[in-house]
This record gives C-alpha cells, sequence and structure tokens, in this order.
C-alpha cells in the first residue's frame, strides 16, 4: 500500500494514500471536532466544523474529506481555526431551539458537547429570522423536532443508504428543513420504521416516541401485573449507556435492573426466539416438501416486515408466517403464562425492551392478540431502558448478577445470536439440521452466515439436499434480494433479512453513540462479539432442545409444532400497503 | 419563504401523461436528468403537483422526496398552476419603493388569493419577481406578456377588468 508522510500538529504518521486528514490526525492521536461527518454514511463536508490548516491548501479545508498529501503540515487547533469553528457554532446555534434542560439528549448531544468545548454561549450576535417548526409525532416509533435540527443531513444519508429515501432537504436558505415529500407527515410515506435516524442524529432533533410514560404509570399500579422481556441484542449493548466498554455483555445486571424498577416478572424474549425457531424451521421443512413457496424469509424484523410490505406487495407469501419473537413472547406471556399463574390477561401489561424502534410499531399491528388484548402493551428501546434505570438511582455497574424468572427465562445460544445478522439463520439451520438428518448433531457453528457483510451467501448439504441460504442486513441488501425473487433468478431456499445494517445489534433503538466513535469504531462487530462469546460457553444451543420449549408444547401448545394452537397463537398474517397516503 | 403547494384538484389530460411519460422514456437511463426531465413536465402541466413528481418520481427511479427537494429548492419550479391570466407583479427595489407593495396587497384582496396561488377557477394565479428591468415606469406588474406601469393600488380594478374580472 502506497503511504504518505505528513505531520499532525508537529507530529509525525505515515498513513495510506487516501487517507483524510481526520483519519491522519486520528492515527496521531489528535481528535478533530465533527458534525456532519458519518464514515461510509454521510461524507460531504457541509458542516466546517472540521476546519484544519494544511500546507498547499488556500483557506481552511475539511479534514472529514480532504485527502491527505506528502509532506502536508495539518494544524488542528491554532486561533484561526478556533474562531472558525466558533464562528460556525454561534450561527447553528442562532436557529437552534436551546431547550437543553430535559432535552432526552442533553449531555449525549454532540452539538451541546462542542459548544462545551468552545465555549459557545447563545451570544445572540446572529439573532435574526428562525422558523419555528411544528414536532411531527405521525409514527407510532419517532418525534422529529426540527426547531433542534442543525441540517447535518446524517438522517437523510442513512435513510437513503436504507434505500428508504423519504426524508430529505426541503425549500432552501433559512427555510430548509429536513422532512418528507410535500411536506407529509412521516406517518403518511413509506418509511419503515428502522430509526436509524435517530441512532445517527447528533442532536435532540429526532428522539425516540416516549413509551416511558406509560410503562412508569403501569409500574405504580397495584391492580396490574407488569412483565417485562429483554431481546437478545439489550445484553450486548446496555452497559454502553452507563460507561462500559463496546461489546460487555451485561445480562445479569440488566436483569437485576429490571427487578429493581419493580417488574413482577423478568423474561427472556430468547425463549420466543426459541419458539420462532422451532415454528420456523418448521414452516420451512413443511414449505420443502410440499413444494410451497420458496425462497421462505424471516418475519422477525418489523423494519423488513413493513418495507415488503410497502415495496414488494405482490411477494409477501415468501415471508414466514411466525409472528417476530417479540410478539410470540408476547402471546405466551397472555395466554400460557396468564392461565399458568390464573391472571386474567387484561391486567397483565407486557413490557418488551428492543434494540429496535420498529418494535413500537409492531407491537400496534393488527393480528397481535392472541388472548384477544394485545400481545405487548409497550416497547421501550435500550435508549428508553438506560433512561428508566437512570431515573431509579439504580447504580448499574454496582448490581449483581441475577437471572431471569421462571417458567420464560432460560434459551439456548441459538436464541442468544439473533442479535446479530446471520444468527437467525445459524440458529434455524441448527434445528433444521437435525431434524432433516433425524440426528444430534455436534457441529453447530456455521460460519459462512456470521460477520458483518451486508450480503452473505452459503450451500449447505443437508441428509442429502443442498440448502442455499442468503444472509441479509441492511434494507439496501433486502432490496437486490427481492430484485431477484421478483424477477424469478433467486437461488435461495431460506433467507435471513434484518433491516438495519449488521442485524439487532446496530437497530435503531441501541445507545447512541457519537460520531466520535463510530467513525473509528467497528460497533457491529464488537456488540455482535458479545453475543457469539455467550453461545459458544453455552451447553444448550439449539432452539428444540430448550426445556422452556418442551414444556411449552407439553402443556400448551399440545398439538405440536406447526398445530393448530400454535397458529392462532404464533402466526401472523401481511398485508399489501400503500406508499403514500 | 417556503413554498406553498397547491390544493387545487389536478386536471392532467392523458395526452399530457403521455407526452411526460415520452421525456421520462427518453431520460430515465440517467438520474442526473432529473431538473431537465421536471424543467419538461413543468413546460406540460404548468407547474408540478404531487402527481406530475410522482410520476417523475416513478419513470427516474428516484425518491419522491428527492424531486420534491429539487422542486421547493429552485424558484424556477411551481407547486401551483399557472391561471389564464398569470399576474406577476415587481417587488424589485424600484418598485417596492414606489409602492408596489400596495399594488400586490390590492391584487390579494381582489382575487382572494395569496401569493404563488391560482383561483379556484384557474383563471388568475398571482407571483412576486425580482426586477423586470422596467425600473422607469415603477411599480411595474405583468400579465401574461402584458406589460402595466406606473401603477398605485387603484388602477388595479381597472386592470382586472380588462381580463374578466
Amino acid at each position: 500500500m502506497e503511504m504518505v508522510n505528513v505531520k499532525v500538529n508537529g507530529i509525525a504518521v505515515s498513513v495510506p494514500k487516501g487517507s483524510t486528514i481526520l483519519e491522519a490526525a486520528r492515527q496521531a492521536g489528535v481528535e478533530i471536532p465533527t458534525l456532519c461527518y458519518l464514515k461510509d454514511i454521510n461524507e460531504i463536508g457541509a458542516c466546517r466544523i472540521c476546519v484544519v490548516e494544511a500546507t498547499g491548501a488556500r483557506g481552511l479545508v475539511t479534514a472529514c474529506v480532504y485527502p491527505v498529501a506528502e509532506g502536508m503540515e495539518i494544524q488542528t487547533n491554532t486561533a484561526r481555526v478556533q474562531k472558525a469553528r466558533k464562528t460556525t457554532l454561534e450561527l447553528i446555534l442562532s436557529t437552534h431551539e436551546k431547550k437543553c434542560l430535559s432535552c432526552e439528549r442533553s449531555t449525549n448531544c454532540e452539538l451541546q458537547k462542542m459548544c462545551k468545548d468552545y465555549g459557545v454561549e447563545d451570544s445572540g450576535k446572529y439573532d435574526g429570522d428562525r422558523p419555528v417548526y411544528e414536532l411531527d409525532k405521525s409514527t407510532a416509533h419517532l418525534v422529529r423536532d426540527n426547531n433542534k435540527c442543525i441540517l447535518c443531513r446524517r438522517c437523510v444519508a442513512v435513510c437513503r443508504q436504507q434505500y428508504v429515501s423519504v426524508i430529505g432537504a426541503n425549500d432552501r436558505g433559512i427555510d430548509t428543513h429536513i422532512a418528507c415529500a410535500f411536506d407529509k407527515p412521516l406517518g403518511d410515506v413509506p418509511c419503515v420504521s428502522c430509526g436509524q435516524c435517530v441512532a445517527v442524529c447528533p442532536t435532540g432533533a429526532l428522539v425516540d416516541t416516549d413509551s416511558t410514560t406509560p410503562v412508569w404509570e403501569a409500574l405504580a399500579d397495584p391492580t396490574k401485573h407488569v412483565v417485562v422481556s429483554t431481546a437478545p441484542s439489550i445484553r450486548a449493548t446496555l452497559g454502553e449507556a452507563f460507561g462500559m466498554p463496546i461489546g460487555t455483555n451485561v445480562e445479569g445486571k440488566m436483569v437485576a435492573a429490571l427487578r429493581r424498577l419493580g417488574f413482577a416478572k423478568v423474561f427472556d424474549t430468547d425463549f420466543a426466539a426459541d419458539l420462532t425457531i422451532v415454528e420456523e424451521a418448521n414452516e420451512f421443512v413443511q414449505r420443502v416438501q410440499n413444494k410451497g413457496v420458496l425462497p421462505m424469509i424471516t418475519s422477525c424484523s418489523p423494519g423488513w416486515v413493513k418495507f415488503a410490505e410497502y415495496y414488494y406487495p405482490d411477494q409477501l407469501d415468501h415471508l414466514s408466517s411466525c409472528k417476530s419473537p417479540q410478539q410470540m413472547c408476547g402471546a405466551v406471556i397472555k395466554t400460557y403464562y396468564a392461565q399458568k399463574m390464573g391472571i386474567d390477561p387484561k391486567d397483565i401489561v407486557n413490557v418488551s425492551v428492543m434494540p429496535c424502534t420498529a418494535k413500537k410499531f409492531e407491537c400496534g399491528r393488527d393480528d397481535q392478540n392472541a388472548a384477544g388484548v394485545a400481545d405487548i402493551d409497550h416497547v421501550i428501546t435500550t435508549r428508553e431502558l438506560a433512561r428508566m434505570i437512570d431515573r431509579a438511582g439504580i447504580k448499574f455497574d454496582l448490581l449483581p448478577d441475577e437471572e431471569f424468572d421462571a417458567p420464560l427465562g432460560d434459551d439456548t445460544g441459538a436464541a442468544v445470536i439473533f442479535g446479530a445478522t446471520g444468527g437467525v439463520m445459524e440458529a434455524a439451520l441448527r434445528t433444521a439440521n437435525d431434524w432433516l438428518t433425524e440426528k444430534d448433531n455436534k457441529d453447530v457453528e456455521f460460519h459462512e452466515v456470521r460477520g458483518t457483510d451486508g450480503l452473505k451467501e452459503a450451500t449447505y448439504n443437508i441428509a442429502g439436499m443442498e440448502v442455499k441460504v442468503a444472509v441479509a442486513s441492511g434494507i439496501a441488501n433486502a432490496n437486490y434480494i427481492m430484485d431477484q425473487i421478483k424477477s424469478g433468478t433467486a437461488p435461495w431456499h431460506f433467507v435471513e433479512i434484518m433491516c438495519c445494517p449488521g442485524g439487532c445489534v446496530n437497530g435503531g433503538g441501541q445507545p447512541i453513540q457519537p460520531a466520535s466513535v463510530r467513525n473509528f469504531t467497528d460497533l457491529k462487530a464488537l456488540r455482535a462479539k458479545a453475543l457469539y462469546d455467550q453461545d459458544e460457553a453455552m451447553t444448550l444451543r439449539k432452539s428444540h432442545e430448550s426445556p422452556v420449549i418442551k414444556k411449552l408444547y407439553e402443556e400448551f401448545f399440545d398439538d405440536g409444532i406447526g398445530g393448530h394452537k400454535a397458529h392462532h397463537c404464533l402466526h401472523t398474517t401481511y398485508v399489501a400497503r400503500k406508499k403514500f397516503k | 419563504m417556503q413554498k406553498k403547494i397547491s390544493k387545487l384538484p389536478f386536471k392532467g389530460t392523458p395526452e399530457q401523461a403521455a407526452a411526460l411519460q415520452k421525456v421520462i422514456d427518453a431520460n430515465k437511463h440517467d438520474p442526473s436528468r432529473l431538473m431537465g426531465v421536471m424543467q419538461e413536465a413543468q413546460g406540460i402541466y404548468g407547474y408540478l403537483p404531487v402527481e406530475v413528481q410522482d410520476m417523475i418520481a416513478e419513470g427516474m427511479n428516484v425518491p419522491l422526496e428527492k424531486v420534491y427537494g429539487v422542486a421547493t429548492f429552485y424558484a424556477q419550479f411551481a407547486l401551483s398552476p399557472k391561471g389564464e391570466y398569470d399576474i406577476s407583479v415587481c417587488l424589485g427595489t424600484a418598485c417596492y419603493v414606489k409602492g408596489a407593495g400596495d399594488v400586490f396587497d390590492k391584487l390579494k384582496e381582489l382575487l382572494g388569493i395569496d401569493a404563488d396561488e391560482c383561483t379556484a377557477d384557474g383563471k388568475y394565479s398571482l407571483s412576486a419577481c425580482r426586477c423586470i428591468g422596467a425600473c422607469g415606469l415603477a411599480p411595474v406588474l405583468t400579465v401574461n406578456s402584458d406589460v402595466y406601469g406606473n401603477l398605485t393600488a387603484d388602477d388595479v380594478p381597472g386592470i382586472l377588468e380588462k381580463y374578466g374580472k
């Protein structure tokens, strides 16, 4: 690789040709502040916060996109640079609604941190026209407050990368604002609710729709039996919200925290992931044996399901009819568990902790009420759980490790890896392999479908049958798969699709990491590793071996996997959606 | 100022749709021709309502929001139809200081529409423009290609009368 020698603040470094000043500075241990830049997502050099002095350049240059040249000397912190950054911040602040006190992003706001670093207050120097925007609360999953938007376009870029592109910059000059076509509310356009825009927003312009308030209310209501369950990936990310290293598995502390918040039972959505696998693997075997519609596609990711409903409404019979683990979990709690405990399902409040904003939409879908009441009542994101823990004064790092509650607390390694792209596929393969070969296979790892690549393909020989699989994460890759299915050229039998790049560990509801971390860290890989490590350390690694699952079919779904009872409770249907209202 | 979106019903004809489709077919291989297609579409329809932008978005395989973003960025794209008589008042410096604002307000009052709107019968549309180079006649307005100068608000009813009001 051709290297280029440069000096950053006098420190000599050698970096690959084509590197940006930002990357070279990082190597020299120098952090250059950025606002609009997000590696591989938004590389537009627009906000001009990252300006630096560089020899050979006429004026100040934007470090995020300016390539280094041999012998270049870069100064990142001169009086001139600081003055320019301060002015830029003052201009941004002049139209920013500075309601920071209880802003959800306070202390985790990239603009706030920068203003603190540069001593910038709202001086009033640039007071003038300031458009006022109404909040967009039209979706189940997020609130857009353009009064706090700094027009960095990170949300626009990530939405485009997701192949959804329902938001963009409208109008011009002082009136420029991020919104949908014809300024329709977000709820009236084909947004898939993935929440990636929320996860990349540097300020409080995009936040989750608050579900903590109804959860606090339920917890305070003595007539309610409030039950919580946590998705596979929460244990791999929640620690980040409390300053722990990315990829720390905090399962035990998470359970302890939830118990201290006052939930009557702390269940593991993982049991429902195991349940999904046995139902889904069964459906797959049925489709193969009965010449049903193939490839079959997983239906765990509500963002992906919504995308299919909007963009491929004529291909919905490829989706597995299985409800997602969240909804299966809710359905089992309000039927099996309610019956077992002698509680009226109407008195149960099911709270689900999810890495996902689309789950807030999913729980309100039709046909998700096995007991006649909503399977899941409230969905809180990992971020919202962290906020609840903070408000309750629970010292997360000092908590002991505790175990999930019976009877829905035990899981298998197969369920744990659901949180990473390829995990559902691997879990399904473990079970399908055992069933089709009719033996207990010891080799349970399917490495070809692991890793953070957006698109993975593999062919396995299972019981003499060649099974071609594909794993896609990120909607752009889903689109690639669907185009092939639609044109009839898809070679696969079974496809896993996750809406968010990297799967749930990188879900739109996960703790927000600032650009300064995202730009130099592989969040997806570090978080996924926590899950694969846990899987490897487990004795039970196949969903169908789960004692919870065995008991469920013995005691409740007694007409078996894929039987009538299971179908009523655990399966669903999809609807073709109109793109624009 | 944010662009206003017309609420008047879309009255596109199959001939117009066919003409636009022809333009799209000639350009759809290259998304960078979006703006040219939008210009031609405006030539066909007179403005770019959601129905037209949707056809462009689908045909060019670009997101509708992108089309709308372009349409609201450039002043020349209209989201409101032009009337049979398109009235444009110069609000350039010279006209403005000579009272073009009052002329403009009188037009709004008599037509019952705001700037960048069209009357429900499709007869009159109103907009403000920048200097048209007739400062000696300030304040100036145009109705289609007819020019009227040295105006006061009191001249407005007489001008509208000529166009059937």
